[in-house]
């Protein structure tokens, strides 16, 4: 079956005073992985519920192929959707949960059986095909959830924050899972999240929104090196956002261009020669810091008052072991990593 | 001196903790205990010993007899049951979608209509069943209005009969049959009910596939209450049933008063009892039946 692109156009959706959708356009490419990602509140649930028919827009279109969805019902838009808290029909057994949309469509009952079987062997629970749902553990609800959602192969899936419940380990092993899933089987996938590494992770592109609006879409690649805003720097991973006043260029004259800038943590050196002839320095106070593990984390108090956060890796520690809180350091970055952010309205 | 080992002695103080802690706990339901057999279980021992006595005071089975044996008694039974499942059966038609209705609206929208729904509660059942009484009789609210809108010619005979005493007893059942049916509606994980929609169930679907069988908890404790409570009811089929409607309460009740025959009416009360026990035991296996698969209603 062929992929089917989503497109949004000027879809807005208020509730009361609050807007939850700001007029959101987007358009989701056939059998693309988009994450809708954001805090709390930024509309990536109430998009997706859109997107599955749960809650009706004010106004905008909702296009999936050629079809205009916008008013159909839910049962008729042919969706298959993970919800966060599994949402397993209690009283039937696994395979009977994975069989229940091959019922409805009136499959065979010895084919709905098959194929509902080949569903659960796919994500590696055929052998709890007749376990009650309440013997299963989370991570097991959640493959049961998938299974249930693929078995009638539907043209679009979403997916609003399927791991959420899950631990670490599990989160991320399934992570892999559910993309390849997706490689697999080629279908649309809409995914909410709130966890920023679960997006880069898995998506093709990554939505960030906040306040009702797409800030950006772009690749993950993209989306963590090239922000657009001090929204989206700071929503992926340790961003300093930093006035230019408060740097100097590495020759120590002061900083040339717009007032702020983004530097990554990782990306600070306390050594100047690991940097290019361009970049930037800063000087501060030591806050505190750690060692943890992999890296030493610093908060470097800026004489602003603002603090920023260094994070050196520990296989080349540059003299960490020896820093004390309370000593004065400079940190550099060179000026492939220094991004410029446009001025924002807000 | 013997050396006691410190960790077999620690066993055992953890042991008699654990017994000290059963018992605390049956001491709080001592109380009920007591009140249950003093008020309970003692009458209906003393009712067991009287069905088996005569008038004068020696022990006879002769009450039973002339009980099993009576048409009068097995015409009692069904007509009770005939009402009970009647009652049950109008509650379920017109519960269920009230349930519904109140699960699926705001909830504070719920919690008014809620108390609406308790309010006839809070009123004597007599004054409610007079009530009914004013409105069905063939002078009353209901045959004037079906008349002016010449909807019938003749009064409809509304009471007095097998239908008014059921339309007093429906009345008084709907809210215990509703408060259980919604609660369990309300527990329902409303992400079930969109999973289920987007796999491509209608509304009716739903309903039946998903929505029902996870209320069934509260439907089946509302029909518990619903069936038994209405198996002893005495005042509604005494007021609306106007002698036409002789359910075992009414049997026994006349018993008393016209014969003074505390035998056969204690007898009568003992058959009531086991009626009841027999409904709650079917009610029960239906229920194992349902979820032979076990665990799911946990």
């Amino acid at each position: 079956m062929t992929p089917l692109p989503i497109t949004i156009e000027t879809l807005r959706k208020t509730y009361g005073e609050f807007t939850a959708l700001d007029d959101v356009s987007l358009r989701i490419l056939p059998g693309e992985f988009l994450t809708l990602l954001g805090p709390s509140g930024s509309g990536k649930t109430t998009l997706l519920m859109a997107l599955a028919g749960f809650t009706r827009p004010d106004s905008g279109r909702i296009v999936i192929g050629d079809r205009d969805v916008t008013r159909l019902a839910p049962n008729k838009r042919d969706i298959g959707i993970v919800f966060q808290n599994y949402a397993l029909f209690p009283h039937m057994s696994v395979r009977e949960n994975v069989e229940y949309p091959l019922k409805i469509r009136k499959v065979p009952r010895r084919e709905a059986r098959d194929r509902a079987m080949a569903a659960l062997e796919r994500v590696k629970l055929g052998a709890f095909a007749d376990r009650d749902i309440a013997a299963l553990s989370g991570g097991q609800r959640q493959r049961v959830a998938l299974a249930r959602a693929i078995v009638y192969e539907p043209r679009i899936m979403l997916m609003d924050e399927p791991l959420s419940a899950l631990d670490k380990n599990l989160r991320e092993h399934m992570q892999f899972e559910i993309r390849r899933l997706h490689d697999d089987l080629g279908i649309t996938t809409v995914y909410v999240t709130h966890d920023q590494r679960e997006a880069l992770t898995m998506s093709d592109r990554i939505a960030v929104m906040s306040a009702g609006r797409i800030q950006q879409i772009d690749a993950p690649q993209e989306i963590y090196h090239r922000p657009r805003s001090a929204f989206v720097a700071g929503f992926m991973g340790e961003a300093n956002i930093l006035a230019a006043t408060d740097c100097r260029a590495l020759d120590g004259r002061p900083m040339q261009g717009p007032h702020r800038v983004m530097v990554r943590a990782e990306n600070f050196h306390l050594d100047r020669s690991a940097c290019g002839p361009e970049g930037l320095s800063l000087g501060g106070r030591i806050a505190a810091i750690a060692f943890r593990g992999e890296n030493w984390l610093i908060h470097l108090a800026l004489a602003s008052g603002q603090e920023v956060m260094l994070s050196i890796p520990s296989r080349q520690s540059e003299g960490c072991e020896s820093l004390k809180p309370g000593q004065d350091i400079t940190a550099h970055a060179d000026a492939n990593h220094v991004h410029f952010l446009a001025e924002e309205a807000a | 001196m013997t050396r006691i080992d410190p960790a077999v002695s620690a066993t055992a103080d953890l042991r008699r903790d654990l017994r000290r802690e059963t018992a605390f706990f049956l001491s709080l339901s001592l109380p009920a205990l007591v009140l249950v057999g003093l008020c309970a279980m003692l009458p209906i021992l003393w009712i067991l010993r009287q069905s088996f006595l005569t008038l004068r005071g020696t022990y006879t089975l002769s009450n039973w007899e002339k009980l099993l044996s009576s048409d009068l008694t097995w015409r009692a039974i069904w007509s009770t049951v005939e009402l009970s499942a009647g009652t049950l059966v109008l509650c379920c038609i017109l519960g269920l979608p009230l349930a519904l209705a109140l699960a699926s609206a705001p909830q504070k929208l719920a919690n008014r209509l809620l108390v609406l729904l308790m309010l006839p509660l809070w009123t004597s059942i007599l004054v409610r069943t007079y009530g009914w009484l004013v409105l069905l009789r063939r002078d009353g609210l209901v045959n004037q209005g079906l008349q002016s809108i010449g909807l019938t010619d003749t009064p409809l005979a509304l009471v007095y009969n097998f239908t008014g005493t059921l339309i007093g007893m429906v009345h008084f059942m709907l809210p215990l049959f509703v408060l259980p049916t919604y609660a369990a509606l309300r527990d329902i994980d409303h992400n079930t009910i969109r999973a289920s929609a987007s796999m491509g169930a209608s509304l009716p679907r739903t309903l039946v596939s998903v929505v029902l069988p996870l209320a069934a908890g509260g439907i089946r404790s509302g029909s518990m209450i619903v069936f038994i409570y209405t198996l002893g009811f005495f005042i509604t089929p005494a007021i609306l049933g106007g002698g036409q409607v002789n359910p075992i309460a009414i049997r026994i009740e006349r018993t008393l008063s016209t014969f003074q025959n505390w035998g056969a009416a204690s007898a009568l009360g003992i058959l009531l009892l086991l009626l009841v026990a027999l409904a709650a035991a079917l009610l029960v296996g239906v229920r194992h039946l349902l979820s032979r698969r076990g665990g799911h209603h946990a």
